[in-house]
């Protein structure tokens, strides 16, 4: 068995984990990061793009607002590379309350969310495909966030004050030592072996299965209630502004435009396990009727792409646990040594990837008052690498790209503009990924194709690169049509019909993808 | 144009297209790629990435500021949205596209100038002479390609002495009576000034079935303008356009020999302006390229199948802007009406020239390539002559291969005993 010795255990490679390994990192100590997946998998990968301005929780959550105020102008400065400065519409439908709007500016004044009401034939100028008869119109400082380069930016910052970062290692046990945590035993997945890093401290940023991490280490029942959300990626950016209907927090009532896309969210259903979120009919079409109410027309716009995503809240005695909705959107960190006599480790739910970079803080900042170490958080000040320019991340960014080298450059994604070297470069630096794996990196794939035409490109490149032999590279391409599947078949109507038949001819027709000499074991990651 | 008022231009014209119809379209792009594989442009050159990249892909990246300057090397034939199976209108996504980003940048002086064909025409006319040696020499040339960036080789158009306009002030009334009521005859710019012979020719054969042809004064389509990317004015010049041909009546026919100007007001004013007028409309519904208007005739039993035998091979070239309207090629089943005429169809996608695209000094080479397929086969066909149905394509194909090309009006001219094919 392979072992590790470090300061801090990280468990959980969503945005708080890496948020919380840079943070540690940063202080100076020696921090190790597992994730049983890739970065980015659970909840970070499976939200709308939001990087709220706060405003949606100026009227029903106060203190959330203030924080994702700061947090979003925070990001802005030091992970520019990830975010797009799209701005926000809080529009008032035909039928909704005007007087909201009221509540919502008076909120936003306390909360010092910044927020400006506009005329409404100014909105429908920048915005006209809004539907026309809103009655009031609030501009406020949303925008969009790539959640995966969000975790790989935290990573790389971490990784470059000596952290580590251990995708596919899933934690197969907590040792304790009395009343200790000492020891997380893990699973490395890809390369089959095991690894036990002792350690001296463990922060459980698990998300919607941290439940299951405390429950390894003896601590009682720490109950995550997941509040299920599906949203939908429409085939295009049908508006530049974030979309958020002024009502009290509902249903369906954001849209966001994120990369080429617009996505449409959300709902808000308990579910018991994390591992198993369905995508139900009836939702979708809620979903699409949300759009319409907004933007007239949305139901005959192209949907791309449906998924479900689990937020991690911490049950809260306040309110009914069904009720999700209504849930603190605040974090919690949850001290085992109050609660279960367990020292060395702490628990985290709830927040939100906005305010990532702030959850990680207070929980280091837990972890510091449980040591007696006061070590002060620098990771508001840093630029995370790959933001070193400032500049924010644009929608046309890649198009930019591709025109300065689109005479040497093969594009491999046509949908998503990723040319060859970005995908070579990726195949050698990752040579155990998955096309998922690069997919969340590299946008291989998301598309309106959805993998119809690149996925066996990539498959051929990575083959071609020596990075997987014809049977692993077939069963890559293999799990990645298999993935693609489980969005697209709950959105399939209009265009994205046409184009799965032609994907299926293309896969099942020409290339006999079902036949083609594969591994004896399916691959599975 | 001051800067700030350029910004203000492109930020409005952006909003207006990502509203449009047109871009809606995009998402019916299925990446079949049978637009890249019937594009003449993408097939000769790597300058141009295609249009599916250019159009519905490239068009999900755009937001604000223009990026992709290559766009402008697609030279708006109009071929994609044509083949395209799914809908998608490519071609229209591409000029919008450009609109905008000449909006931002600027146009250069030379695509404000290639656009302004009356003016050409106004100007050359009381100086053909002159006008035609200036064009015809060499060292004229060379500097006109130095200075204003049109290519020495590029086609020009050939002045005449005397107008359309004024030949019908001078000429005597026609000798029939009108027996089939009135048309209104568009011409074009062309027709008015450079392809004079062809546009009297379109008059004499429709007098000759009995129309009383009525020609108001007129002006440009806009097309070359709006082909390059010069939005206002094209808007300008199509709604003068449209106001023109309504003088003369509002409920006649229109019947064009400016094959691809008849596109202009028939889909393209509408579809890549965006124009909504009534007025557009109407005229866009009523006009018929002349080939068209002559087989419905045909189709409806009412045009005169008295033609002479013309004894000789024709290539003729459909040309693309022609394609894009939806009617076959009504040319091409005209000529073979007329006994002795072998009409060989080109089957080329395209000449190259796309209006003003093979005239400027860097698409030069790349029009040259397009138009290659077509050059080679009228030059293996002909017998002293071929046939097209736009002015700017005739000049493209005799500059091209030294073979005098016609309107297919005038071989009906000939066929109905009206006059032999002139020099």
């Amino acid at each position: 068995m392979k072992r590790l010795e470090t300061d801090v255990v990280v468990i959980g490679g969503g945005s708080t984990g890496l948020g919380v390994v840079r943070d540690a990192a940063l202080r100076g100590y020696r921090a190790v990061l597992v994730e049983r997946v890739d970065l980015g998998q659970g909840t970070t990968g499976r939200f709308h793009g939001l990087l709220h301005s706060g405003g949606r929780y100026v009227v029903s959550d106060p203190q959330s607002a203030t924080e994702c105020a700061e947090e979003n102008a925070i990001l802005r400065r030091i992970q520019a590379s990830a975010v797009e400065d799209t701005g926000g519409f809080f529009v008032t439908l035909p039928g909704d309350d005007p007087s909201y709007a009221d509540q919502f500016l008076a909120g936003a004044a306390k909360t010092g969310v910044p927020a400006t009401e506009i005329s409404v034939a100014e909105a429908l100028r920048r915005e006209p495909r809004l539907h026309p008869g809103i009655q009031r119109a609030i501009e406020v400082a949303d925008g969009s966030v790539d959640g995966w380069q969000l975790v790989w930016g935290a990573a790389r910052s971490a990784m470059s004050h000596g952290a580590k970062v251990l995708t596919y290692h899933r934690v197969t046990r907590i040792e304790r030592e009395g009343g200790r945590v000492s020891a997380v035993l893990c699973r490395d997945e890809k390369g089959g072996e095991d690894i036990r890093i002792e350690c001296s401290f463990v922060l459980n940023c698990a998300g919607p299965w941290a439940g299951q991490i405390a429950a390894m280490a003896g601590a009682r029942e720490v109950e995550v209630v997941a509040g299920r959300g599906i949203m939908i990626a429409m085939n295009h950016r049908i508006v530049n502004t974030v979309i958020n209907r002024c009502v009290y927090p509902t249903d369906g009532d954001i849209l966001v435009p994120v990369h080429t896309v617009s996505i449409i969210g959300t709902t808000d259903i308990h579910e018991s396990d994390p591992d198993h979120l369905p995508i139900p009919r009836d939702e979708v079409q809620q979903m699409l009727d949300a759009g319409e109410a907004m933007i007239p027309g949305f139901r005959t716009a192209r949907a791309l792409h449906a998924w479900s995503g689990s937020r991690p809240l911490i049950k809260d005695d306040r309110v009914a646990a069904h009720d999700t909705r209504n849930m603190s959107r605040g974090m919690a960190v949850i001290d085992h040594s109050e609660r279960d006599g367990l020292t060395g480790m702490l628990t985290i739910g709830g927040g939100k990837l906005t305010t990532y970079r702030l959850m990680a803080e207070h929980i280091m900042d837990a972890m510091g008052d449980q040591l007696g170490e006061n070590r002060p958080c620098r990771t508001a000040d840093e630029v995370i690498p790959g933001s070193e320019d400032r500049r924010l991340y644009a929608v046309t960014h890649r198009l930019e790209e591709r025109e300065a080298d689109r005479l040497d450059d093969p594009i491999v994604c046509e949908c998503e503009l990723m040319s060859r070297s970005m995908l070579v470069d990726a195949l050698h630096a990752q040579p155990n990924a998955t096309l998922d794996d690069l997919r969340r990196q590299l946008r291989l794939g998301m598309g309106p194709c959805q993998g119809g035409f690149c996925a066996a490109r990539a498959a051929g490149i990575a083959c071609s690169e020596q990075v997987a032999d014809a049977e692993r590279a077939t069963g890559l391409l293999r799990l990645f049509l298999k993935h693609r599947w489980i969005g697209l078949w709950p959105i399939l109507y209009g265009p994205q019909v046409r184009q799965t038949a032609l994907d299926h001819w293309i896969f099942a027709g020409t290339l006999d993808v079902e036949h083609l000499p594969h591994p004896e074991q399916e691959v599975v990651r | 144009m001051s800067e700030k008022s350029r910004a203000e231009r492109a930020q409005h014209l952006r909003e207006r297209l990502n509203n449009e119809l047109n871009r809606m379209s995009l998402d019916q792009c299925v990446k079949c790629t049978i637009c890249e594989t019937s594009c003449p442009v993408a097939a000769v050159t790597p300058l141009f990435s295609g249009p599916k990249f250019v159009g519905p892909q490239a068009e999900r990246f755009r937001d604000g500021d223009s990026v992709d300057h290559s766009v402008d090397y697609c030279s708006s034939c109009g071929t994609c949205s044509v083949v395209c199976p799914q809908g998608v209108n490519v071609a229209e996504l591409n000029s919008l596209a450009r609109a905008v980003m000449k909006a931002e940048h600027g146009v250069p002086i030379r695509d404000r100038i290639i656009t302004q064909t009356v003016l050409m025409g106004q100007a050359m006319t009381p100086v053909a002479p002159l006008a035609n040696a200036v064009l015809d020499n060499k060292l004229a040339r060379f500097a006109m390609e130095k200075v204003v960036g049109v290519h020495r080789g590029a086609p020009m158009p050939t002045a005449r002495t005397q107008s359309l306009h004024t030949w019908l002030k001078k000429r005597p009334a026609p000798a029939k009576a009108p027996t089939r009521g009135a048309l209104v005859y568009f011409h074009g710019c062309a027709g008015g000034y450079f392809e004079v012979d062809a546009a009297k020719k379109a008059i004499e054969v429709l007098e000759h079935l009995g129309y009383e042809v009525l020609v108001p004064p007129q002006g440009c389509c806009g097309l070359a303008e709006q082909s390059n990317g010069l939005f206002e004015q094209a808007t300008k010049s199509v709604r003068a356009l449209v106001k023109a041909l309504r003088s003369a009546g509002t409920d006649l026919t229109i019947v064009s020999t400016a094959g691809s100007c008849t596109g202009m007001l028939k889909h393209e004013a509408h579809e890549i302006l965006g124009l909504h007028d009534t007025e557009l409309a109407d005229v866009g519904t009523r006009i018929r390229e002349i080939s068209e208007f002559l087989m419905e005739l045909h189709e409806a039993g009412e045009l005169p199948t008295d033609f002479e035998p013309i004894k000789q091979r024709l290539p003729y070239h459909a040309p693309c802007q022609l394609k894009s309207q939806g009617m076959g090629t009504p040319a091409f089943d005209l000529l073979r009406l007329i006994p002795g005429l072998e009409v060989v169809d080109s089957n080329a996608t395209c000449c190259g020239i796309a209006g003003t695209y093979g005239l400027k000094k860097e698409k030069y080479d790349i029009a040259q390539a397009v138009g290659k397929p077509l050059f080679d086969m009228v030059k293996q066909t002909e017998q002293g002559l071929a046939a097209c149905d736009t002015e700017t394509c005739r000049w493209q194909i005799e500059n091209s291969t030294g073979v005098r090309t016609v309107h297919p009006i005038v071989l009906v001219h000939q066929a109905y005993g009206l006059g032999a094919v002139t020099p």
